[in-house]
């Protein structure tokens, strides 16, 4: 249970001794033929990855909770398994709660297809109805400031375009577990203060937001509790001032 | 996810039961990604959706001027003929391999998000039903000016295609698990879709060709999904129910085959792409 979490209830995500491992073949083995071959020869090796080892927390509801570290220390690999898309190798993660992942935004866009058409590929793709996205249509197009160009095929639209779209149907309906991986990074200032209106919006709902960033001042300004990644295992755990202090620290 | 919201790792359907379920939850996500590929295919193109009844028309064509005036098979309407078991041949082909394209080219979407990864199948197979429904008006036109037979028998015409829907989804489904560890499924494929088009009865008759060839055919399943689709297309007759038992038969056991091996291989599918 974790300390932040509502009385009585249990936390919004637990991650229990989480592992993730990716397993490279040693050679690249390119056909199918020369697995065969190096399989009935008893030769196929694998270089084993660990991306994540013993990770373990829990999030409560209300939380915001940061996730620091360098490059390549496993901090999207622990949103994907947040998020479902990798299932862990070892341990375990338990979503309490509806999850809407930032993650990956914009991932399925065509580019040959209208912003209109997009919204409801995309939104589908995350797990909406048609009927839910036909509701919420306005609301979405309103956020992100599109009407003028909501018919015209994605490929005419810029990069901050796209990614407000996309950002606007991926928080179309308030989920009680927010997956949030740098967005913030993006768009212009003004969208990025409505970026985090809007996660407010999601916290005073009741929302638990998991937010990876390499911006360790952005981590300590939003989030109660953070946790240091490095090379796949916890460095460090707790409220995120502390943390986000050591990591500065040692990257220093 | 179960009906609480509740995602625990530990604690997941069997995957051939959850894959199914997924899929239910994201049925809106099938009818998306197929009118994407329907609209997205043809944005671009001036003849646009034209190209779906034009392309098996032209075929056939070429397959008629060259079957019927230089090798003179004595079938009645061997144009129809042709057009109708190309048609299904077409469903079949183009929806496999896009099942298996689409999972692979998705732009890494399965590794990236949560989706059900048999959502690319299902929604080639949706794409191909409706490509061949526009590419039966065509047939139906020319079937009227040339006299074909528009019967009841019809009737049975979502049946055949059906099984074939069935058969194509399995062999799609068992082919992208492949594919997506191993590059040369693809390409293999392809040629192997060459040599069945020509073991199988489309461009002559099966009574036509030698008895130990007719032999061969029989082990070949696509020869009852297109004798069915063609009972009731071309010869305008009721299937006898041995013909409709054999081909509902093979459907759903090779429909079963596949969605076995696609769903128990899915939830590693995002640490392969």
């Amino acid at each position: 249970m974790s300390e932040t979490a509502h009385s009585g209830r249990l936390a919004a995500i637990t991650i229990e001794d989480l592992a993730v491992r990716f397993r490279v073949p040693h050679e690249r083995y390119a056909s199918l033929k020369e697995f065969a071959i190096r399989w009935v020869q008893g030769r196929l090796t694998y270089v084993d990855f660990w991306a994540l080892r013993e990770v373990g927390f829990e999030v409560g509801w209300g939380e915001i909770f940061g996730v620091v570290g360098p490059n390549g220390a496993g901090k999207t690999t622990l949103l994907k398994a947040i998020a479902g898309v990798l299932h862990p190798t070892r341990g375990r993660v338990v979503v309490r709660g509806e999850r809407a992942p930032l993650l990956e935004l914009g991932a399925g866009f065509h580019p040959e297809l209208t912003g209109r058409e997009n919204v409801y590929l995309y939104g589908t793709l995350l797990g909406n109805t048609r009927r839910e996205l036909q509701a919420r249509f306005e609301s979405i197009v309103d956020f992100a400031e599109m009407w003028e160009f909501i018919d015209a095929p994605l490929r005419t639209y810029s990069t901050g375009m796209t990614t407000r779209l996309a950002f606007a149907v991926a928080t179309s309906r308030l989920a009680p577990v927010l997956l949030v991986d740098e967005v913030l990074a993006v768009g212009d200032v003004r969208f990025q203060d409505r970026c985090r209106a809007r996660m407010d919006e999601f916290r005073r709902d009741g929302a638990c937001i998991v937010v990876v960033s390499h911006d360790p001042a952005l981590v300590a300004g939003l989030c109660q509790r953070a946790l240091w990644l490095e090379a796949g295992g916890v460095r460090a755990l707790g409220p995120s001032a502390e943390v986000v202090g050591q990591y500065v620290a040692a990257s220093g | 996810m179960n009906a609480t919201g509740v995602y625990d790792s530990a604690r997941r359907p069997p995957a051939f039961i959850e894959e199914f379920q997924a899929l239910l939850r994201y049925r809106d996500l099938i009818a998306q990604l197929v009118l994407r590929n329907v609209k997205a295919r043809y944005k671009r193109s001036i003849l646009g959706i034209a190209w779906t009844m034009v392309n098996p028309l032209l075929t056939m064509l070429v397959l008629t001027l060259v079957f019927s005036a230089i090798f003179r098979f004595p079938t009645r309407q061997y144009a129809l003929y042709v057009l109708s078991g190309l048609l299904a041949w077409n469903f079949f082909a183009q929806t496999t391999v896009a099942a298996m394209g689409d999972l692979i080219w998705s732009g890494g979407l399965v590794g990236r998000i949560f989706l059900p990864k048999s959502a690319f199948a299902v929604s080639a197979v949706g794409t191909g039903v409706v490509n061949l429904l526009l590419a039966l008006v065509p047939y139906a036109i020319i079937a009227l000016v040339v006299g074909g037979p528009i019967t009841p028998a019809l009737m049975l015409l979502p049946v055949a295609m059906l099984c074939l829907a069935g058969f194509a989804l399995g062999v799609g489904l068992a082919l992208s698990t492949a594919a997506i560890y191993f590059q040369d499924v693809m390409p293999t494929y392809e040629i192997i879709l060459m040599a069945w088009l020509y073991l199988t009865p489309i461009i002559y008759p099966i009574d036509l060709v030698p008895q130990s060839v007719q032999a061969v055919l029989r082990w070949n399943p696509m020869t009852y999904l297109v004798g069915l689709f063609r009972t009731v297309v071309y010869d305008g007759r009721m299937p006898s129910v041995t013909a409709l038992a054999g081909a509902l038969g093979i459907s759903s056991a090779v429909l079963l085959a596949g969605w076995w091996i696609f769903s128990r291989r899915a939830r590693e599918f995002a640490y392969h792409v």
